[in-house]
């Protein structure tokens, strides 16, 4: 493998993901990352000169709603899916910044 | 201080488009639902769910980006701005870094320094977070996500003012031209023009800029001019001491006129921005663009010159006037109905203007309607109220938009023009008076203002005050 995850590399990832990792699994996100890395660098070996880049798959441009309000109240459903809730709110953990 | 220091500024400002549905989805912008009515699987970020692009949102966007002389990215796109917070439910902001629709503007201010431009960097489309209501009984935040996915544009200005007078010329024209074109009512107070403020101080004459901290939480102008202060005289006093500067965001609080630094920009603020694929490209072609362009209402400096040609009334009462989206709008039609220029400048120059600082109140915050202020200025005219009960039914009108037709009917408040009876009312006190006669008779003009002040008394203020002289006159005369 020619990329090399550090560790710090690992830890910050994994920060920025929330994620909490066990060492077996820092181990085995290190060689996944580095292959990845590799992969890339083997696509960067085309000469892509004069190609624009793509910032879409398809091939399609443009696709917009008119502005008219079409959703009623759907307070109920949405909050079906909250994990706890209150006064017609999701519930979360404090949070103050 | 023996030092001099220059104060560089630049703003980021976040304007709520005035769009009647969310950036990406059908749900109601409007303000002040019961929490989480105005939400949908899009706005709360459910998985599988798609967003598809508002159109208004485009050329609001490019109405705003063509008014501030920006030039168009007619090829955009949308990124991801990831970042974990309660209040964004998709754990990332759908915003844009790499193609913004507008970019390298500009716009020219005037202060007391004289005439400036100040660059605009970019204007960029996105969506609005949630908002959280923290519970202080039951330890825990609640989230509403009404404002979830409201459709905001950011203007990010260059580093080019210098002042806090600067920076509040630059936001007065920016939020005209906004309330002109209609893309947003940029009211401060109630959020839908936000305003953050990137600040360093740098020794006069050095070439690089110091290092910048961003303040937050400026929810009027005059909050603002504070925290430039305040935020000033911190970096100063710290680069004074042989402290630095750390860059940081800071939360300023006007009520104790200090700021404090709410998170390091060094801890993980990695926002790890990439295109989004749920959202295909938007394309912009030259007949879209000058379609925006000739759509564009009547700008403010247009206003001026039309109101100088049509309506004949002081300079300054059209500066005035027209330095408000609302206050324009307003004088135009009222005037459409009562037809006098004059007469409705007059009220909105003198009574609007002493009841919106009486009550520390904006133009934007009136209440009544042109109908009742139209319907005031007729009673006048018609001389069926005098100017002293126009002025004290006008507070109601400013209060309660009250109809004042009404109002002067159900509080008896119209006029005596019934000569008769104003005649024998004052025959009746010039003969209780007998004291002012003689003064009268012997020249002293006085006595005669005591005998109409005496007549308004009894009529309840509700005569008409040219009548009461011209009958107190040939009574007077008579004897």
């Amino acid at each position: 493998m020619a990329n090399i995850i550090s560790d710090e590399t690992i830890e910050y990832v994994g920060i920025l993901a929330k994620l909490e990792l066990s060492d077996a699994e820092k181990e085995q996100a290190k060689k996944d990352m580095g292959s990845m890395l590799d992969y890339i660098d083997k696509l960067n070996e085309l000469d892509t000169t004069g190609v624009e880049p793509m910032s879409h798959v398809f091939p399609v441009h443009n696709v917009f709603r008119e502005d008219v309000i079409v959703n009623g109240d759907q307070r109920d459903i949405v909050l079906a899916n909250a994990p706890e809730e209150k006064e017609g709110c999701f519930k979360v953990p404090k949070t103050v910044e | 201080m023996s030092k001099q220091y220059e104060t560089v500024i630049g703003l980021e400002v976040h304007v709520e488009l005035a769009t009647k549905t969310k950036i990406f989805c059908s749900c109601s912008t409007e303000f002040g639902g019961a929490p989480n009515t105005h939400t949908c699987p899009v706005c709360t970020g459910m998985p599988g769910s798609l967003p598809v692009l508002n159109k208004k949102v485009v050329e609001l966007a490019l109405a705003v980006g063509l008014a501030t002389n920006c030039q168009i990215n007619q090829y955009c796109k949308f990124d991801r701005k990831n970042y974990f917070y309660p209040d964004n439910p998709q754990n990332y902001q759908i915003s844009q870094l790499y193609l913004p629709i507008c970019h390298d503007g500009g716009i020219e201010i005037e202060t007391s320094a004289g005439k400036k431009v100040v660059g605009i960097h970019e204007i960029h489309m996105e969506e609005d977070a949630g908002k959280l209501i923290h519970d202080e009984w039951d330890d825990c935040s609640l989230v509403d996500f009404n404002r979830s996915g409201v459709p905001l544009i950011e203007i990010v200005s260059e580093p080019d003012m210098r002042s806090a007078e600067e920076v509040i010329a630059y936001l007065d024209k920016l939020r005209l031209i906004i309330q002109y074109l209609g893309a947003s009512d940029c009211k401060l107070q109630e959020g839908s023009m936000r305003a953050d403020v990137n600040l360093s101080v740098r020794e006069v004459g050095a070439s690089e800029y110091g290092t910048r901290t961003e303040m937050k939480n400026l929810n009027s102008f005059k909050a603002i001019a504070r925290a430039i202060e305040g935020e000033r005289a911190r970096q100063i006093e710290l680069i004074e001491e042989g402290g630095q500067v750390i860059q940081e965001t800071r939360r300023w609080d006007d009520t104790k006129e200090q700021s404090y630094a709410m998170r390091s920009k060094e801890d993980a603020q990695d926002y790890r921005y990439f295109p989004d694929p749920d959202l295909v490209p938007v394309m912009i072609s030259d007949e879209w663009i000058s379609s925006i362009r000739g759509n564009q209402p009547e700008l403010r400096n247009e206003k001026m010159v039309r109101y100088k040609e049509q309506y004949d009334i002081p300079e300054y009462d059209i500066s005035i006037i027209t330095g408000s989206k609302h206050l324009a709008d307003l004088f135009e039609e009222t005037v459409a109905i009562c037809k006098n220029p004059k007469k409705v400048s007059n009220w909105i120059m003198v009574e609007t203007m002493r009841l919106l600082k009486e009550h520390d109140l904006e133009p934007e915050q009136i209440r009544f309607s042109p109908e009742n202020l139209a319907k005031l200025i007729l009673l006048v005219e018609s001389k069926a109220i005098n100017g002293n009960v126009a002025k004290e039914v006008f507070e109601k009108v400013f209060d309660k938009d009250i109809d004042p037709e009404k109002y002067v009917e159900e509080n008896g408040l119209k006029s005596v023009n019934d000569e008769g009876a104003l005649r024998a009312t004052i025959e009746r006190i010039v003969e209780e008076n007998p004291k002012s006669i003689e003064d009268y008779k012997s020249g002293k003009t006085k006595a005669m203002g005591f005998l109409v002040g005496q007549t308004m008394k009894e009529m309840k203020g509700k005569a008409d005050p040219g009548m009461i002289n011209k009958i107190l006159k040939e009574v007077l005369d008579q004897l």
